[in-house]
């Protein structure tokens, strides 16, 4: 096996193996309640290989998949998009309120959403970019602070501006239902469950995120300046505009993360509309080691572990173990990710420094 | 602290040098101005609410978490550790505070909430000072299972018992309170003593009733956790400031690699400041279940280990400042729960506050920053003489927008940690 690989197999290693750990850790916990975790286990796996399990799991992987694509573009040139959830709920709601408030044909509808709900999310995260590019506010702080004041901005745009008229005593609080032109069919119903469309586009949207990044000019200066800063300004790479088109970047990705919830689902913004998934996001991307690909399973895993688990609580064992074992997850993934980094580093180290001694003995041998 | 005054052209035209730092003479001048004005603007627009003892009282009682989760980030952020976790630190406080104080009384409630913010710290610590773990990636981390474990928990020893996943039974025990006798009516071995300043409030005489309602609602019904809370600012300025351990902790955070070859254990110091925040973090869910609530809620702590971090990003990593961050949030959120009327008051405050800035950046020759000080004052009072109300979302998001202010207009004369959230390993230097 040649050492490229053996380093590749050991980055694989990493998300497998704090899987495991974090399946011992969740087995503990459920042994400390009295419960048995092989039962629970059986239980989940069959209640998850069911077809229609499938269908949920990869409705409930798209959002997850996005956001993970979202936060991964940022990870990729060491910006901290912590505002991906703001940048999200932001975007859902005026998305939805705009879908409602006009009529167009079916596929541009659609791409009128689309476009309105990417320029929401970039728009929000823009003011994060310009504190930092113009003010040097750090973008984490930003982000943080940003979030919440999506929460309340949300709110005051939902309950005076977007909310649809109340029915006589109906107090749901929502936007204006979206026509029919607006939504997508399902895909195909499998045992039951109806399989969103919007899964195509997100899978569009993956290969679009791989080729911009991995195989474009634009990419290639992201990837650059996240490596090292210093070396790709002095190359010419200009840092604040990186910054400013990364953060937009990631912001659109991220105002998609409600698209498939909204056009295959809820048909307008409610206060129903998951909450946490920027963050999840986040947890998405560091799982899939900022890799399309990677996100994807690591989506697929977590989708599948929140299905799965629906069937404890018919058992009695109670479900939130599971996000016990989401964090732990999380946790692991991180440590053992600096564990190996730092094992091939020094390994490099290792490498580089036994080159330089054979050159010079070699020099040393010409001279002689 | 030096978010105040100056710049170098300032710097030569204020004769004594002084003039460069907000200094405790300066502090208590600005304050003085604060506590006019506030009383002028309660006496035009007869909005009582903007200075009665029940307001501060209110705005106190609100600080109270801000304040313990802002000084739970100055001590691990001084170390060098960024502590976005603050947030499901301060969770697992109040579920364990609730869990403690449902089974063995408050006083037990206050120690395990303690604990379990303690607990989610020894996880950060373990994963940003031992394996050089992303610390804002671990602080997410932490928010995310701190949520799994308690809403885990709650589940697994609530239900049954009058709560459930999302909530505990009530909390009955409570902890001692204390009101201050002679100024404000409390209790001296069993004689009520005079309330001599809640007497001078109920006259609503310009100013000597303001000043009487604002020292009224620091000294009545308070907590015994406001108390330590309030005495834990001047305790975290001596202890980081003022002794020696202190000041290796700093070390640790401005920098690392010096610290440690003067024989700075620096990898304690960092484990110390992060258990340190995580207990303060604990101690702030406990007070919002044992003082606040009465009980755990999931989503009790609605963000403010983040709001904590923002007071401590106001308050420029100093106590003092954190204090000053924590009051004035608690102020603009106990307006928003007591009245409409006070908050739309508090509007002409701003608008006078900002063209008076004006005003004195204009005799500066600070030509740009006095206009635009003017001019926003101006629209501030438009809106003030316009609208009736103010929308209740808008002050609920002032702290966040009040930081992102602060951080756009002063970042330059902000002063975090040199190497805070950068990773600390042993014998190799990256700088």
């Amino acid at each position: 096996m040649s050492k490229k690989w053996r380093i590749r197999l050991l980055w694989l290693l990493v998300p497998v193996s704090a899987i495991v750990f974090a399946v011992g850790v969740s087995s503990l916990v459920l042994l400390s309640i009295g419960e048995s975790p092989i039962s629970a286990f059986r239980s989940m796996f069959s209640y998850g290989t069911q077809v229609n399990s499938f269908v949920s799991t990869v409705n409930r992987a798209v959002p997850l998949y996005i956001a993970g694509l979202a936060v991964a573009v940022g990870f990729k040139m060491n910006l901290f998009n912590i505002g991906v959830e703001g940048q999200y709920r932001m975007a859902a709601l005026v998305a939805a309120a705009a879908g409602a408030a006009v009529t167009l044909p079916a596929p541009l509808h659609i791409a009128f959403i689309m476009l309105v709900a990417m320029a929401v999310g970039a728009g929000w995260a823009s003011i994060a970019a310009v504190l930092k590019v113009k003010r040097g506010v750090h973008e984490v702080v930003s982000t943080i602070m940003l979030n919440s004041i999506a929460t309340g901005v949300g709110a005051y745009l939902l309950a005076n501006y977007l909310r649809k008229p109340a029915v006589g005593s109906e107090l749901l609080i929502a936007t204006p239902q979206i026509p029919p032109s607006g939504q997508l069919a399902p895909l195909a119903n499998l045992g039951g469950e109806d399989l969103r469309s919007f899964v195509l586009i997100a899978v569009l949207l993956g290969v679009f995120v791989y080729v911009l990044i991995w195989r474009t000019r634009f990419g290639f200066d992201l990837r650059a300046t996240g490596v090292n800063p210093d070396a790709a300004r002095v190359s010419g790479i200009d840092p604040n505009k990186m910054i400013m088109r990364t953060m937009l970047l990631s912001g659109g990705i991220a105002g998609l993360i409600g698209m498939s919830d909204l056009f295959g689902f809820f048909h307008a913004y409610t206060l129903d509309f998951p909450t946490g998934l920027g963050f999840d996001g986040i947890a998405v991307a560091l799982v899939g080691l900022n890799n399309p690909l990677g996100i994807a399973v690591a989506a697929f895993v977590f989708g599948w572990v929140d299905r799965a688990a629906q069937i404890l609580d018919l058992q009695g064992i109670p479900k939130e173990v599971i996000v016990i074992t989401k964090g732990v997850i999380i946790l692991s993934v991180v440590i053992a990710y600096e564990i190996v980094r730092r094992l091939v580093q020094s390994q490099e180290v290792k490498a580089a420094a036994e080159e330089t001694r054979r050159i010079e003995e070699e020099r040393e041998a010409v001279a002689a | 602290m030096s978010w105040g005054t100056t710049d170098t052209t300032a710097l030569v035209a204020a004769p004594p040098p002084q003039g460069r730092r907000l200094d405790t003479r300066r502090v208590l001048l600005l304050l003085g101005w604060i506590i006019v004005l506030l009383s002028g603007v309660r006496w035009i627009t007869g909005a009582p609410d903007l200075t009665s003892s029940n307001t501060y009282g209110a705005a106190l009682r609100l600080a109270v978490p801000i304040l313990l989760a802002g000084l739970g980030g100055l001590y691990s952020e001084r170390t060098g550790v960024a502590n976005i976790g603050l947030e499901g630190m301060m969770v697992l406080g109040t579920w364990f505070g609730a869990w403690g104080g449902w089974h063995f009384g408050a006083e037990w409630g206050v120690v395990l909430g303690i604990l379990g913010g303690t607990a989610g710290a020894l996880v950060h610590a373990v994963a940003t000072v031992s394996f050089g773990v992303n610390q804002i990636v671990s602080g997410v981390a932490i928010n995310i299972l701190a949520v799994g474990v308690a809403r885990f928990l709650s589940v697994v020893t609530f239900t049954g018992h009058g709560g459930g996943a999302t909530q505990s039974p009530q909390v009955t025990s409570e902890l001692p309170r204390l009101t201050v006798p002679f100024l404000a009516g409390g209790d001296l071995f069993g004689w009520q003593s005079p309330d001599t300043l809640g007497w001078l409030e109920q006259r609503h005489w310009f100013l000597i009733s303001d000043v009487s309602a604002m020292l009224r609602g620091f000294t009545v019904d308070l907590s015994i956790l406001t108390v330590i809370t309030l005495l834990l600012v001047p305790i975290t300025y001596f202890f980081l400031w003022r002794t020696r351990l202190g000041l290796r902790m700093r070390s640790a955070g401005e920098n690392p690699w010096a610290a440690e070859s003067l024989g700075v254990r620096v990898y304690t110091m960092k484990y110390l400041g992060v258990l340190i925040s995580g207990a303060l973090a604990g101690l702030a869910g406990a007070f919002l279940v044992l003082e606040a609530a009465g009980i755990y809620r999931e989503g009790q702590t609605g963000g403010r280990g983040f709001i904590g971090l923002a007071a401590m990003i106001f308050g420029n990593w100093r106590p003092a400042g954190v204090l000053a961050g924590a009051g004035l949030f608690g102020y603009a959120d106990a307006l928003n729960l007591r009245s409409a009327p006070a908050v739309h008051a508090l509007l002409l405050f701003i608008a006078i506050a900002l063209v008076g800035l004006g005003v004195w950046y204009l005799t500066r020759k600070r030509i740009f920053g006095g206009i635009l000080s003017i001019v926003l004052g101006g629209l501030t009072f438009l809106w003030f003489a316009l609208a009736d109300i103010v929308p209740r979302q808008f002050v609920s998001i002032t702290p966040y927008v009040t930081t992102l202010l602060v951080l756009s207009v002063a970042s330059q004369r902000l002063r975090m940690p040199t190497y805070d959230g950068i990773p600390f390993r042993k014998g190799s230097q990256i700088t």
